[in-house]
């Protein structure tokens, strides 16, 4: 049932999606609600759990980086790799801060595509 | 960040569960919003991008309000992605809400407050008002501590919402160049979060596998990939860390 690109599809469909992605969210906190007191947070289903989350993200994150979709599929790859490189280095450098990391890899994007002469 | 006490491990006492819940807004109100309001610009930013109004940014927000399940989302749904493949890639990114209520609740339970309540707030759970409740509830009168938890992370709630429509309008507004680094905040975002929190050799492998599975599966099963990654790379990165937590034990016990 592929829909085909987004400007294609109806107005309500993104919302028919949204409601199953958040049906598919909430789910797991009224869970952990219900099952509190009863199940031990720190055994191996739940360091299982956790890895699947984990594994999932990181593949989400060299996807948006490797493979995007959008504007970002616009840039070079090197490009991208540079400033995802550049946010490690900041991060690393700069006292583990996410935050000057994040600013540094952003900015380190938006320079190296306007020193190539800008987005067509 | 909390106020730094005089003695580390000092007890507050708000007076009433009404105090508690404002002081934990104008907590959460520092820090914690301009951290996770960049990143919920870069989703704005990323909604507007794929073609989507400002009306889906805003509900993906109110309703999911756990950014790694609602950036990947809007990426799968941009791509046209099957409705299952997309909730089960949702449902699995956060499974770590899980964990994380059950380790809350116990906290931040108090005799006379409705079940209903509690099935309320878990909605508010997510990673940052989590991590504060976490730090400062157990040092409040147990009464204030669902009051602390809500106005901490309803706050951070309505911080997110205004942030998504300020992304999703400035990217209609400033140049293209701009965007594109607002859209590229969220991976950023997460890279640098997975870096700082791995912790425990399961989860790093995980981690590993996952970020070269996660392109290689695409090009095979585009729809299936995340999931197919998450599940396999989880999988594998949780055995070889519980074989090798085995082989120590059975060599140095």
């Amino acid at each position: 049932m592929a829909e085909g690109t987004v400007s294609e599809t109806g107005l309500w469909w993104p919302f028919v999606v949204m409601i199953a992605g958040a049906a598919a969210t909430y789910v797991w906190r009224a869970l952990g609600v219900a099952l509190s007191g009863r199940i031990d947070p720190e055994g191996p289903v739940f360091d299982w759990i956790a890895c699947i989350a984990y594994a999932l993200l990181a593949g989400l994150i060299a996807r948006m980086i490797l493979q995007p979709s959008g504007l970002l599929a616009e840039v070079a790859l090197g490009q991208r790799v540079v400033a995802a490189a550049i946010a490690v280095a900041a991060f690393w450098l700069l006292r583990r801060s996410v935050m000057l990391g994040v600013a540094a890899g952003a900015t380190a994007l938006v320079g190296l595509v306007l020193l190539s002469g800008g987005l067509r | 960040m909390a106020k730094p006490t005089t003695k580390p491990h000092a007890g507050e006492d708000f007076g009433t569960g009404r105090r508690a819940a404002l002081v934990g807004a104008r907590r959460a109100l520092g820090t914690p919003s301009i951290v996770l309001g960049a990143s919920f610009i870069g989703f704005g930013a990323l909604v507007q991008q794929v073609g989507l109004n400002l009306w889906h940014a805003l509900f993906s927000t109110a309703t999911g309000w756990a950014l790694p399940g609602q950036v990947a989302l809007v990426e799968l749904y941009a791509l046209g992605t099957p409705l299952l493949a997309i909730a089960l890639a949702v449902g699995l990114t956060n499974a770590r809400l899980l964990p994380m209520a059950i380790t809350l609740l116990p906290i931040v339970r108090a005799p006379g407050i409705p079940r209903i309540f509690y099935y309320l707030a878990a909605h508010l759970i997510a990673v940052t008002g989590w991590i504060a409740a976490m730090r400062d509830c157990p040092r409040l009168p147990v009464p204030q501590r669902l009051p602390y938890f809500v106005g901490f992370a309803g706050a951070l709630w309505g911080v997110t919402l205004v942030a998504t429509a300020l992304g999703y309008a400035l990217a209609g507004a400033v140049p293209r160049e701009v965007t594109l680094g607002l859209v590229f905040i969220n991976p950023i975002y997460f890279m640098l979060l997975l870096l700082a929190d791995l912790r425990g050799r399961s989860r790093i492998l995980a981690a590993v596998f996952g970020a070269f599975l996660g392109p290689l599966s695409y090009l095979v099963v585009p729809d299936w990939s995340l999931l197919l990654t998450g599940v396999t790379a989880g999988t594998l990165g949780f055995a070889i860390g519980r074989v090798r937590r085995e082989r120590m034990r059975s060599r140095h016990g």
